[in-house]
């Protein structure tokens, strides 16, 4: 295999974890805004607990894409950065937002009307910037985004302003929640407030089944080629056989209450969605100019990112586990 | 403002920012692990509220720092696409690096802050170990990069695109030792200042806290060694600007005319239109001692460059005065401690002076203004290069119109930022813990 193709695979799985875990940080910030009813402290502090010690790391993953995205894809890295300037500025304060916003409220008196305030930010904040990630991956993958001579031609609103990048925007941020909502009835402590994640979780599945459902719709006119890979090729069956089997597994052990598949089930649901889209795209960067092979840094740059992706894991992945192991094991 | 200039004031301004919570992200879990480490070794329960005080504080700069940090990596796509579609295969092996770096970190971070009482001890200790490493890491993968910026090498330049990428040779770039070894001391000299000077106030107002002398005698241990040694890595760091970037070093100096046995210049104002530097004290001799260790060698002056390659040389000069001038101030206080500390027999009393805690005070901020100023120099002082020699900042930047409103927009958020963290970590401060001194004779004789 080409060692661009397998830069562009670590790519993926740096994402996919980053939407796992990441992603649920965000859906965490959601369920912070929605929480209700006479145990609404109490789901917060549950939400501020399973964020608190892993946000940080989590959110490496994707400064990790970026960083391989400009080191091995340097020309797909400057048409994105121009066509969609304005989308990554925006989450780029919502990420900024988000982050602070959770760590001042730590920190800050435990006054009420002082956390509600920074709480009402952090949420907020939760809520945008998944809609932004979508929006600006959606974006990439509709197609519009023009380049022709490295320069981008399509300007800097119609690529992302457009009803499929938010379409996709909008799933992105219903995934998360849903993601965030399952990871909690896990980790809850007590019964009621799993009975109130477990109630969250089904809404919210709903809720990515229709956005699964308009994005797919929305896809006809607004990113044909990838539509047409999602619709068409071999393989194209057999993964949409199996995300559905597996999201009706996440709904089926949520209702019977089996929390711990339920996990495993969104888990894998979610990973394969973003395959759908990775493998509907290539051997595209960007539909439909950049692709992978003609963006590429020269081979020497590949192979040294690839034995420091190695070092690297060796490094990552015992030290992450331990993190997860020390917060996440009762 | 056009969309150039507001593209460099937005990049300046965020780097600004970043460089004074990666600073004390270096620095600050080096002395948590020194005060951890001797509270393992005396079990004397002020350092463990020393470890967990300065933990406390420094989880609110880390998090201002990560995101701050996430907004520089997108930027330099956002503002300078043009450079990064040139440089990314050659320079961005040390940032792809550095994101190990930095995942090792949040990942020991998260252990660290959180973890006091889920691990053992000596597991916590090791967790804070890890993070002070990986801080120091990052930092020096980033300057690598940015010491690339300055004296790029690793590849070919034919018909205005690089080939034969050598991701190594520039990584082995000549700045990337001075640069490195520089920013890392000025992290630790900077922090550790800082942190002595803020402890030294709340002395004052409390003698008798044994809390704040220990605080100010670790940060002093590391702030006073990187501050003497400053100076060398600082005069190392010049003499490899005088061989990769001639013209930068002309503007530091102020020097116009290409001279043989160049004069030193302090303070001064340079007049580009004139092409004279007025008012300075000239040391003779010494500037071609300092950059070439020979007194008749000649400096080349700025007038012998072309026009559209000299760097704006007011902005460049004064910053560097301003760097120097905080070092040497720095130096003089790092000696005149230990020079106290060696001279008492009984170490329990060597802050008792009333000026030299004054003297810790008014240090408090000279390291990061020489951080801020220092970067000054070697960023504008590049100019009009974003790489040297080999592309123009003006090339680089985005097409993007407009760039005015997110210069604007992140301006205002960072201030925002800037007031928050100040007020929480002032709370922090003032609510130091009651830790008097044992009842022993010696402290009653303070001050
Ligand atoms: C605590 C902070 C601090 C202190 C006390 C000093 N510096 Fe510095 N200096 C920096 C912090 C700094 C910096 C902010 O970290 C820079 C910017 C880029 C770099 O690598 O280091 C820098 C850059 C920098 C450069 C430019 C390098 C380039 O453009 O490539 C030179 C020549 C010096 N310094 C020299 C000195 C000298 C002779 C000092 C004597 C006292 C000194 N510095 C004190
Ligand atoms: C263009 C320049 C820079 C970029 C793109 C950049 C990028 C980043 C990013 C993405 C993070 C967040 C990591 C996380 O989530 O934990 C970060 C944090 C950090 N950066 Fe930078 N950075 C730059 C300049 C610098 C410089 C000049 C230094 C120091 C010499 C530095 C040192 C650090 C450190 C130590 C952290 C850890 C977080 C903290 O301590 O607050 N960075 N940087
Ligand atoms: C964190 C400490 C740093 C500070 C305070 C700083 C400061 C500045 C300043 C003042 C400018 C504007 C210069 C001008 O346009 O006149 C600038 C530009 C720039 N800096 Fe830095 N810098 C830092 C570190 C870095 C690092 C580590 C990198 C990259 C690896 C970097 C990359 C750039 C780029 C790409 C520009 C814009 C192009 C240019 O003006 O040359 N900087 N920075």
């Amino acid at each position: 295999m080409p060692l661009e193709v397998i830069i562009v695979g670590v790519m993926v799985a740096s994402l996919v974890l980053y939407a796992l875990l990441g992603g649920a940080d965000y859906g965490g910030g959601v369920w912070d805004l929605f929480a209700f009813g006479r145990r609404a402290r109490e789901q917060r502090t549950l939400i501020a607990k399973a964020i608190g010690p892993v946000w940080e790391a989590n959110h490496v993953w994707l400064i990790l894409v970026i960083v391989l995205l400009f080191t091995a894809f340097p020309p797909a890295f400057a048409a994105i950065a121009t066509a969609l300037h304005i989308p990554i500025t925006l989450l780029l304060i919502g990420i900024v937002l988000r982050g602070t916003a959770f760590t001042f409220r730590t920190y800050d008196f435990q006054r009420d009307d002082v956390q509600r305030r920074w709480s009402l930010v952090f949420s907020i904040a939760s809520i945008i910037t998944p809609v932004l990630l979508g929006t600006i991956l959606g974006a990439v993958a509709s197609g519009t985004i023009r380049v022709e001579d490295g320069a981008v031609t399509s300007g800097f609103l119609r690529s992302w302003l457009a009803p499929f990048p938010i379409a996709v925007g909008l799933f992105a941020l219903t995934l998360f929640a849903f993601l965030a909502a399952v990871y909690l009835t896990v980790e809850a402590p007590k019964r009621e407030l799993q009975e109130d994640f477990r109630a969250r979780a089904l809404v919210s599945g709903v809720a990515v089944g229709l956005l699964a459902l308009t994005v797919f719709v929305l896809a006809k006119s607004g990113a044909p080629t990838v539509r047409a890979g999602i619709s068409r090729s071999w393989w194209a069956l057999g993964l949409h056989v199996l995300t559905g089997m597996f999201a009706t597994a996440a709904f089926y052990s949520l209702w019977t209450r089996r929390y711990k598949l339920a996990r495993v089930c969104a888990a894998a649901q979610v990973t394969l969605i973003l395959l759908g889209w990775a493998f509907a795209q290539f051997p595209h960067l960007i539909e439909p100019d950049v692709t992978i092979a003609s963006a590429a840094a020269p081979q020497i740059t590949l192979e040294l990112l690839l034995i420091a992706l190695a070092a690297g894991a060796i490094v990552l992945f015992p030290s992450y586990y331990y993190l997860i192991r020390v917060f996440k094991a009762e | 403002m056009d969309d150039l200039l507001a593209a460099r004031s937005q990049m300046a301004m965020s780097l600004a920012f970043h460089i004074i919570f990666a600073a004390i992200g270096i620095a600050m879990p080096f002395l948590m692990i020194i005060a951890e480490w001797k509270w393992l070794r005396t079990k004397d329960e002020i350092y463990l509220t020393l470890a967990q005080r300065w933990a406390k504080g420094t989880a609110i700069l880390f998090a201002v720092g990560a995101v701050s940090g996430t907004v520089l990596s997108f930027e330099l796509g956002l503002l300078w696409p043009t450079f990064m579609g040139f440089a990314g295969s050659i320079f961005g092996m040390p940032f792809s690096l550095e994101g190990f770096a930095f995942f090792t970190e949040a990942i020991f971070l998260g252990i660290y802050l959180y973890g006091w009482k889920r691990v053992p001890p000596r597991a916590h200790l090791f967790a804070g170990v890890m993070v002070a490493l990986s801080g120091v890491l990052s930092g020096i993968f980033v300057v690598i990069a940015n010491a690339w910026m300055n004296a790029p090498t690793g590849f070919r330049l034919v018909n205005g695109t690089p080939v034969d990428v050598d991701p190594i040779g520039a990584m082995l770039n000549p700045a990337a030792f001075g640069q490195t070894l520089h920013m890392s001391l000025a992290a630790y000299a900077a922090t550790a200042f800082l942190v002595a000077g803020i402890h030294a106030f709340m002395l004052r107002r409390d003698p008798y806290n044994r809390f704040h002398k220990a605080a100010i005698t670790i940060a002093l241990v590391v702030g006073g060694v990187s501050a003497i040694l400053q100076p060398l890595s600082g005069d190392y760091l010049a003499k490899s600007v005088a061989k990769t970037q001639p013209v930068k070093l002309a503007a530091f100096e102020g020097q116009f005319k290409t001279e043989q046995g160049a004069p030193l210049r302090i303070g001064g104002i340079p007049d580009e239109s004139a092409g004279v530097t007025r008012h300075a004290i000239e040391i003779p001799y010494a500037l071609s001692i300092l950059a070439y260790g020979d007194p008749n060698a000649v400096v080349k002056g700025l007038n012998d460059f072309p026009a559209d390659e000299r760097p704006p040389v007011a902005i460049v000069h004064i910053s560097f005065q301003i760097m120097v001038a905080c070092g040497v101030a720095m130096m003089a206080v790092a000696v005149w401690a230990a020079w106290r500390y060696l001279r008492k027999r009984r170490k329990q009393t060597w802050l008792d002076s009333k000026w030299f805690l004054r003297a810790l005070i008014a240090a408090a901020p000279l390291g990061f203004i020489a951080i801020e100023t220092g970067w000054t120099v070697t960023e504008v002082g590049r100019q009009p290069w974003i790489i040297y020699g080999v592309m123009r900042t003006s090339e680089a930047v985005t097409p993007m119109p407009g760039l005015v409103v997110p210069f604007i927009t992140f301006t205002v958020l960072y201030i925002f930022l800037a007031v928050i963290t100040v007020f929480l970590l002032l709370r922090q401060v003032a609510a130091s813990p009651r830790m008097p001194e044992p009842p022993a004779k010696e402290a009653r004789l303070a001050a």
